[in-house]
């Protein structure tokens, strides 16, 4: 069929009409496109550069070296020692299973800690690493280096991890650190952002809380190169974060191990101060525990272990517990007697064994009486009826304000978790605590430190060295943060007559030189360094008419934790005094027997520095103090890190 | 025949037909051909593996093809027309059966040496067979509604079986392909007023029927429609690859981050960057300048087809190079709309820039028949 030439030129004139309009359209739309172009790439080049930079650049932060914590001699307390893990990539590893059973043929794999390994690996990006097993040994590590070949994707990682070589000599003191919580997080308004490290370690209780922010330093921060899912490429700069500041205790790590030794599995505390310039030397209390555990996450059978035990070795003994000071409160009652004036050194008060007050018979603890006591004998004998005599006459407001300048009642801010502020009650603080009515009998009690009053063995130092210089000595722990050295605890004279000072030190100079001393069984023979001490015994129950009639009557015969706490206290040496001392056995029976011999170890145990020569004992107890010491230093070689290091 | 009119003697023979064929466009589409190469390597990380090694041999490949099918004059091609039609049907038909799947959808014949994607071929196929048809068909009944249900019914016949694969993107590109084609050859205005005020409605119909037990979309079609509108709706899910293609392509700014330094495509922020985002690639790196000139290629394509087709006397070869250059203007305007965030995602490629086999050969010889019209025509 052919085409009349007329229709082909209008098919013709038609197709170019419509190719034309299309051929319009079509150009049309690509100046549209062209102009969208303009708008994504011109008009919002800038934010769109802006979003790109953003997907692409990623801040991680650098975990900042966490200070370290040093005795006043530079011996590390708390340190930052390389921790080595391995860590493997899924990705370079290949067949996963095969590199575990190979791996784990060289060191020896945490079942749990592998199972979780895996699922995390299974979970998370093929190319990030994950930590199949923690706290491996040096060993284990140049082990997995040498196979290195036949283990593709592992990598032994090193990191720091916090140390404390003296383990539980300063658990109490410093503390320890574990892994932040949710808890560590709500105490700030704005965390730091270091704190969502994974594994990163917070300041849990002790100086490494109280300090937290100091220790802690700044994070630094990478900028790094990351890809759709995660993958760093590579690093783009870094600013290195800043160091937490480096601190000194005023504590000497040798004083500090031989109380620890010393005290052994008792429940006691002791703290040792320098009367000059407020500085804590030792400040011990036991049972401890080593904080190491808790650094690498304590089990639960450990922990409750610690809970369990009746002999509390979690508690910081020396701060936070507050005891019923007893008879080492004498001095304040006598202080504040004399100092209103009520008493003469001279005068003597007739002890009968007992003293009857508003109808209520309140005994001496020597039911035979003493007799006639004048200031120095009532407090070398510990005779209870001088002091209820003294109460009655100078009144509980007088002896509580005399308590407070000596330091009790207050709370000092050492930088350890959970101070107390103990008790040295008045009228009005049984009004308002109690609700009830200051009775006379309340003042008699308090006259020996029993009843309301209570103190912590911390205060008990503070107030011996008080008395011992006069002065407003308060304690020091922490003696240096970062290049700021702190103040010296050494303030004004408190403004007490040193006349009747004097006289309460020579009659506590008599209590462990007298021969009718209660310490003076616990007596210094070496005359440069004698000591002034007060014993003390608190009661924790009263003998009740049923054990009384039953005859049970003995400390010995009671069970542990209803025995009296044995208490001391006591300065040196006498003539210039360096050192205050405070001892706390709890249920330990009679603080003559029990706590007073701790103390004179102790206090020669300081002003030597080192173990102190048999003949600054009694003769007749020399044999045994010689066994003693040996005794110890096994116990202290055995626990010195460096020794153990290299055994 | 109307090839009969054709002064047989004016039409070059011989190896003298080299000298006729429309060079400009050769040298066009070596051009575009060449960007794509570019990009492939700068996607690949500066390597001609995995993508720009086999993309250049597949494009030597083509423009073998396209030689080859410009040395054969024209109307045995047209000849040919109706069989290329049933070919391709045929391919279509047996994807149902033997295809292999991917990315959710039937689409390939594995031919061993290469994957074959019929859908490509009908696109083609298509365009020539409607071109022969209203060759044949008497210019008056062109607007008959009998004569106008034919090419209706040759549209829609692939056009339900690449829908069933299921392939919107390739579907929609037949349609508008086929309707376009109609349009070139003189169907009445009516037709195409009455039928996109029916899309319009149908449109509707289809928003209507979601949630419904007729739901007439895939939900995952659904769903790129929604973070079309609103990319923002769905940041970290289905809008990731709109936000994450503009931002490519902002980021890019006037001259862009230079050859190789595309953060966005580096570092895999851009999805499918070299397939479907290969321009985004191109836009972050070269900027502005790299894509409107990319544009401009494509443009100047455009334009030599029409001019060719205006200068073609011949009824079936003026058809043919329209209908194949409003196909090749379907596909970039498309991709680029698409990935500029103009259009719903519906997996279109940029025309001999992305990478894939199927679509360059099929390009180079639908161009190889632009080729032949141009050298055969009647003089």
């Amino acid at each position: 069929m052919r085409r009349a030439p007329k229709d082909t030129a209008e098919s013709v004139r038609k197709i170019s009409r419509r190719g034309l309009f299309l051929g319009g359209v079509q150009l049309a739309f690509a100046g549209a496109l062209g102009l969208r172009m303009q708008h994504l790439q011109v008009d919002q080049a800038d934010e769109f550069r802006l979003l790109a930079e953003e997907n692409r650049i990623n801040i991680r932060l650098i975990p900042p070296t966490r200070g370290q914590i040093f005795d006043r001699n530079g011996i590390i307390i708390a340190g930052n020692e390389p921790s080595y893990r391995i860590t493997m990539v899924k990705e370079d590893a290949g067949n996963v299973d095969e590199v575990i059973t190979r791996l784990s043929a060289l060191v020896e794999l945490d079942e749990d800690e592998l199972n979780r390994a895996l699922t995390e690996m299974q979970r998370s990006a093929p190319f990030l690493p994950v930590t199949v097993a923690e706290r491996v040994t040096w060993d284990d590590i140049s082990r997995v280096a040498v196979n290195a070949p036949a283990l593709p994707g592992v990598t032994p990682e090193v990191g720091l991890s916090r140390s404390y070589p003296r383990r539980g000599d300063f658990a109490h003191v410093v503390g320890y650190v574990g892994p932040v919580s949710e808890r560590d997080l709500a105490r700030y308004e704005i965390p730091d952002p270091v704190l969502r490290i994974p594994r990163f370690q917070i300041g849990k209780v002790g100086i490494e809380a109280r300090h937290e922010e100091v220790l802690r330093g700044r994070a630094g921060a990478k900028r790094v190169e990351v890809n759709a899912v995660g993958r760093v490429m590579r690093e783009l700069d870094r600013r290195e974060g800043t160091p937490g500041a480096d601190m000194q205790l005023t504590v000497d790590t040798k004083l500090q191990s031989y109380i620890n030794a010393r005290l052994g599995e008792e429940s006691a505390s002791v703290v040792v101060m320098d009367v000059t310039n407020g500085d804590l030397l030792g400040i011990a209390s036991s049972p401890s525990y080593d904080p190491n555990k808790f650094v690498r996450g304590i089990s639960v059978s450990d922990f409750g272990e610690l809970r369990e035990n009746d002999h509390r070795p979690l508690a910081s003994k020396t701060v936070q517990d507050a005891y019923p000071p007893g008879s080492t409160f004498k001095m304040v009652t006598v202080l504040a007697a004399l100092d209103a004036g009520v008493v003469a050194p001279d005068e003597t008060v007739w002890c009968p064994g007992h003293m009857e007050v508003a109808g209520r018979r309140f005994h001496c603890w020597k039911r035979a009486g003493h007799g006639h006591m004048n200031l120095e004998q009532s407090l070398r004998e510990s005779c209870d009826v001088y002091y209820y005599d003294l109460a009655l006459k100078v009144g509980i407001e007088r002896i509580a304000e005399t308590a407070r300048r000596l330091g009790l009642g207050e709370a000092f801010s050492i930088g350890m978790s959970a101070v107390t502020e103990g008790l040295v009650p008045n009228k009005e603080w049984k009004e308002r605590e109690r609700g009830s009515g200051w009775v006379i009998g309340d003042t008699v009690n308090a006259s020996i430190g029993q009843g309301f009053v209570l103190s912590s063995p911390l205060q008990l130092a503070v107030m011996t060295a008080r008395l011992a210089t006069g002065k407003e000595v308060t304690p020091r722990l922490v003696r240096r943060i970062g290049d700021t050295e702190t103040v010296e605890g050494v303030g004004n004279d408190l403004g007490f007559n040193e006349n009747h000072l004097r006289q309460i030190r020579r009659a506590m100079f008599a209590v462990s030189n007298n021969r009718r001393g209660t310490a003076y069984g616990s007596r210094i023979i070496d005359e440069t360094f004698r000591m002034a001490g007060k014993t003390g015994t608190s009661q924790v129950r009263n003998i009740t008419a049923a054990e009384r009639a039953r005859g049970v009557t003995r400390n010995e015969d009671l069970p542990w934790n209803r025995r009296d706490h044995a208490l001391f206290v006591n300065y040196a040496p006498y003539e210039a005094p360096k050192i205050a001392v405070s001892v706390v056995v709890e249920h330990g029976g009679g603080g003559s027997a029990a706590a007073a011999p701790i103390a004179r170890d102790v206090t020669l145990q300081a002003l030597y520095g080192n173990d102190p020569p048999l003949d600054a004992y009694p003769s007749k107890d020399r044999e045994r103090i010689r066994s003693q010491q040996e005794r110890l230093q096994q116990v202290l070689r055995e626990n010195d890190p460096d020794g153990r290091s290299r055994a | 025949m109307s090839y009969l009119e054709y002064t047989v003697k004016t039409v070059p023979a011989g190896w003298r037909k080299m000298l006729f064929i429309n060079w400009p466009l050769v040298i066009l589409l070596t051009a575009i051909a060449g960007v794509g190469l570019l990009m492939l390597y700068s996607v690949a990380g500066g390597s001609m593996s995995p993508w720009a090694e086999p993309q250049m041999k597949r494009y030597a490949l083509g423009l073998a093809v396209m030689f080859i099918v410009a040395m054969v004059p024209i109307w045995f091609w047209r000849n040919m027309s109706v069989m290329a039609y049933l070919v391709a049907l045929a391919l279509l038909v047996a994807v149902e059966f033997f295809g292999t799947v991917g990315m959710g959808a039937q689409r390939w014949i594995n031919l061993g040496f290469m994957r074959l994607q019929p859908s490509e071929l009908m696109k083609i196929a298509m365009v020539m067979v409607l071109a022969a048809y209203y060759d044949w068909l008497p210019i008056k009944k062109t607007s008959h509604p009998f004569w106008v249900l034919v090419p209706v019914f040759i549209i829609l016949l692939p056009t339900f079986l690449v829908l069933t694969q299921p392939d919107l993107g390739t579907a929609i590109l037949l349609v508008a392909g086929g309707g376009l084609m109609m349009f070139l050859a003189g169907v009445h205005w009516a037709y195409f007023a009455t039928v996109i005020a029916a899309g319009i409605g149908g449109i509707y119909t289809v928003f209507l029927s979601r949630g419904t037990e007729w739901q007439l979309l895939k939900d995952y079609q659904f769903r790129r429609i929604d973070t079309f509108l609103d990319p923002s709706s769905d940041p970290l899910g289905a809008g990731y690859h709109i936000t994450q293609a503009k931002i490519a392509m902002g980021s890019g700014g006037w001259t862009g981050r230079g050859f190789m330094q595309g953060t966005q495509s580096r570092l895999n922020f851009l999805p499918e960057k070299h397939t479907d985002f290969i321009f985004n690639t191109l836009a972050e790196e070269f900027g502005f300048i790299g894509g409107i000139s990319l544009l401009i290629l494509y443009v100047l394509i455009l334009v030599f087809c029409i001019v060719s087709a205006l200068q073609n006397r011949d009824r079936y070869s003026s058809l043919l190079i329209l209908g194949i250059g409003v196909t090749f203007f379907l596909f970039f305007a498309v991709n680029m709309s698409m990935v500029m965030g103009l259009a719903p995602v519906v997996g279109v490629p940029l025309p001999l820039v992305s990478y894939g086999g199927s679509a360059m050969l099929v390009l180079m010889l639908a161009f190889g028949l632009v080729q032949s019209a141009h050298i055969h025509r009647p003089r």
